[in-house]
């Protein structure tokens, strides 16, 4: 039987209400989609791909103009909002793609003091500096500061984006396939990493992903996307043992 | 049937162009919306005005020297047929500021500049590195494309005038190369057949140039679809644009000075 998907929406951080995204007349990805995640949770969203996961996520940056539908972060509305609004609320969401957009004309320290030069003008150089350091410190990558994007694996460059995501101090982090690319030690690495960051900075997460181990790891819920919606939530235990055909396709190769 | 199949296809085709050319129009309105909208990002304009002017300096030196050089070589047989070789200096200088000047430096800075441009934003957008820009609160428009146009508009003039003076040092070469004129006296008579005249409307023509090959490599790499494929498509189709634009703007500074005058 299929758990209670809607739950309450007084306590969530994101509630996504009724979200609906169309790309063309006959591709609708989103189709009346319903999710909350409420304060120091880590949501990990599962699905097949084209399912909708990245979309659902984008939209809450606004990366991706929802058709219908509410998304409130903090209770408000960011559907509702004008672009100065929600570069506000923006700033209080870090965002890991997949691909780590580091900018690469720039180096590691040029980085991750782009956002911070334009959110804090009130801070000095030496200030600034600091918290490169700090933010490099803790993703344990503090001997890279002067290199360029080109230079780095690619699961520096995951750890980088994440330091560079974290410098602004956000209260949710949403990661798109932070392990995807990833050898398996380097993926564990940055599950660990995700996991360290969510203790340290007590925030709410939405993880989308492939890799059941980093699922298993970060998530402290799973919610698994069919047909547009979420067709299951739970926690990874809940989700694995389930004796639903659809869902144990995700875990076949587990067991 | 084959006559429907093909008044379709023009029918699609004109679509997509006039489809193409309000895109364009929209993205020209939004800078100059965006031009006067705070913040201004001065120091990535310096940047941009440092990688665009300075950076082309030795190409435009070197085609400028070649065109002065050249015309000068290619002008002199024809004057002295006519006994008119001492206005070769006046014609040189002359056909560079007015015309020659302008246009290969901007067809110069299309290849290099626009191309450069579309493939760089092109880039940053398969690679989401735009959107990681965005969802940091960061105008990627102001940032990345108003920065870049306001550097063409005021590059492009500046290594055209450079390309001018280059050009007539390269016209002082060739006519070194046969005849013997002192510098002095070649830049006298440079000057004498020169009125601001000519240099005033071959400026404003220059910043023209620079404007559209700011915009169009921006258009281009902004708008880029998703693939690698793209990158490509995006560079090349902004050097054709651009060098075509070139020409019609051209053609109407010339046609409005004209009518100046």
């Amino acid at each position: 039987m299929k758990k209670d998907v809607s739950n309450k929406e007084s306590d969530s951080i994101i509630s996504i209400q009724g979200l609906s995204k169309s790309f063309g007349k006959e591709n609708q990805v989103l189709k009346n989609l319903n999710l909350n995640v409420n304060k120091g949770e880590s949501m990990v969203l599962l699905g097949r791909s084209g399912s909708g996961k990245s979309v659902a996520i984008k939209c809450i940056v606004g990366l991706i103009k929802a058709d219908s539908g509410s998304i409130k972060v903090f209770g408000k509305d960011l559907l509702a909002m004008n672009t100065q609004q929600l570069n506000e609320e923006r700033l209080k969401i870090g965002f890991l793609f997949q691909s780590a957009a580091l900018y690469d004309s720039m180096t590691v320290a040029e980085n991750l003091g782009f956002p911070l030069r334009r959110h804090s003008p009130d801070l000095t150089e030496d200030e600034i500096n600091t918290c490169i350091k700090a933010a490099l410190e803790s993703v344990g990558l503090i001997d890279a500061i002067q290199k360029m994007p080109s230079a780095l694996s690619g699961g520096m460059r995951k750890r980088i984006a994440m330091a560079r995501t974290l410098i602004l101090k956000p209260e949710i982090m949403l990661y798109d396939e932070p392990t995807t690319g990833l050898d398996t030690i380097t993926s564990r690495e940055i599950s660990e990493l995700m996991v360290k960051i969510q203790e340290e900075y007590q925030s709410s997460s939405i993880i989308i992903t492939h890799d059941l181990a980093c699922a298993k790891r970060t998530g402290n819920q799973v919610a698994i996307l069919q047909n547009g919606r979420i067709g299951f939530q739970g926690t990874y235990e809940e989700v694995s043992n389930s004796t639903l055909p659809w869902i144990q396709e995700f875990f076949i190769d587990k067991k | 049937m084959e006559e429907i199949s093909k008044h379709t296809y023009v029918l699609q085709q004109l679509r997509e162009l006039f489809l193409a050319m309000g895109k364009a129009t929209l993205f020209n309105l939004r800078f100059f919306r965006e031009l006067f909208l705070p913040p201004t990002e001065w120091r990535e304009i310096l940047r941009q005005c440092y990688l665009m002017g300075w950076k082309s300096l030795p190409l435009v030196s070197i085609t400028g020297f070649i065109m002065g050089l050249v015309l000068t070589l290619q002008s002199r047989p024809t004057l002295v047929v006519f006994g008119a070789k001492s206005w070769l200096p006046g014609m040189v200088g002359t056909s560079l500021i007015r015309e020659i000047a302008p246009v290969v430096t901007a067809l110069i800075c299309a290849g290099k500049i626009s191309s450069g441009i579309g493939a760089e934003l092109g880039s940053m957008k398969v690679t989401e590195q735009i959107d990681a820009m965005e969802v940091s609160a960061v105008n990627p428009f102001k940032y990345l494309v108003v920065t870049r146009i306001i550097a063409t508009t005021l590059m492009v003039p500046l290594l055209v005038l450079f390309a001018d003076l280059v050009g007539i040092f390269g016209g002082y070469a060739g006519i070194s190369i046969k005849g013997d004129i002192s510098l002095i006296s070649y830049a006298t008579k440079v000057l004498e057949s020169l009125d601001f005249i000519d240099i005033i409307p071959a400026t404003i023509k220059s910043c023209f140039f620079g404007y559209f090959i700011g915009m169009i490599g921006c258009y281009q790499g902004f708008n880029a679809a998703n693939g690698t494929e793209s990158v490509g498509k995006a560079a090349n189709s902004a050097v054709v644009i651009a060098s075509l634009s070139i020409f019609i703007i051209d053609m109407l500074a010339v046609q409005i000075t004209d009518l100046m005058l």
